[in-house]
């Protein structure tokens, strides 16, 4: 990544410009032609830089009230195929291993499921324990309370030259 | 919000062209005129329906420190700590859930090492314990919620 493609992801993480051709007025304001910006775009996607590029919906507006932290318990041996398996689920949102607290905190495994209500968020966790064979590992179900602060996937760009990784 | 708007949404939460004219694309694949679905997606913005518009990133591989820490917070103290750790820039959403460990936030800094920094110094403001539980894996999925 040089430079540029750190100005790129700044400008696109404003969002993309709701217009006819919106490459071709981000190309502009980084002086750039519309085919190389989206050469660049593409690039950043291939690599992995850019995970996922289309539009974020805010759960709650749309009426996804309930959503629950899942943390699972799986022995280290099972751990990628139970990963694989949750993120196979379309409600499953978010798989990621981390790392066990001993003594304090014993889960791996760590899932998101949003749901309309705390009733369907907890009908589908059964549901994936049945589809994932999930019955012997220990899970807590940690549902949101409060939400203080939701800036969106917005996360700080570097603008230097610090493109070694 | 209108059986149009939700079609809208649910094809533009999968990946969206890269390429010129990329919403005439889209408009042609939900057979609709392309002004039409740029005004509808101007609104679903500004009300709020969709946060953002734009690229998912991969934090680690711009360079940047990503992590999601926990802590046990007394009940008592719970709006006080809140406004701490919110007070950070750094910090990327924040959730109260129920649990012994009641709040979980998502930490994102411009260099790794300022994990640390950051996790300490809220650790000393807050004087409470804080359980950096950073990602060693993650299993792809399209967060996709269907509406």
């Amino acid at each position: 990544m040089d430079e540029l493609d750190y100005q790129l992801l700044e400008l696109l993480q404003q969002g993309l410009p709701v217009c006819p051709e919106p490459y071709a007025q981000l190309a502009d304001t980084l002086a750039l032609s519309e085919q190389d910006l989206i050469e660049r775009i593409q690039y950043l996607k291939k690599t992995g830089v850019i995970k996922r590029f289309g539009v974020i919906v805010n759960h709650r507006v749309l009426g996804y009230r309930a959503n629950a932290m899942i943390v699972w318990n799986v022995p280290d041996a099972h751990v990628e195929r139970v990963g694989q398996a949750l993120s196979q689920i379309h409600y499953v949102s978010l798989c990621y291993q981390r790392p066990r607290k001993p003594g304090i905190w014993p889960y791996n495994l760590y899932c998101m499921v949003y749901g309309k209500d705390r009733e369907t968020v907890l009908q589908q966790i059964d549901a994936l324990i049945r589809r994932c064979h999930l019955q012997d590992f220990s899970y807590q179900v940690l549902f949101s309370t409060r939400c203080f602060k939701q800036r969106g996937a917005l996360y700080p760009v570097l603008q230097t030259e610090k493109a070694d990784g | 919000m209108d059986n149009l708007d939700k079609a809208i949404i649910n094809l533009l939460q999968d990946d969206f062209p890269i390429c010129e004219a990329p919403y005439q694309n889209v408009a042609e694949r939900l057979g609709i005129d392309v002004d039409e679905l740029l005004q509808r997606l101007e609104r679903l913005l500004q009300t709020g329906v969709l946060s953002r518009f734009g690229p998912m990133f991969h934090a680690e591989k711009m360079g940047g420190g990503l992590t999601l820490a926990a802590m046990q917070v007394p009940e008592q103290r719970f709006d006080e700590v809140a406004e701490i750790i919110n007070s950070f820039p750094e910090v990327a959403h924040n959730y109260a859930r129920q649990h012994r460990f009641n709040m979980w936030f998502v930490l994102a800094t411009e260099r790794p090492e300022q994990i640390q920094y950051i996790l300490q110094d809220i650790s000393e403001k807050t004087g409470l314990k804080v359980y950096d539980m950073p990602k060693k894996k993650e299993y792809f999925v399209g967060l996709r919620l269907p509406v």
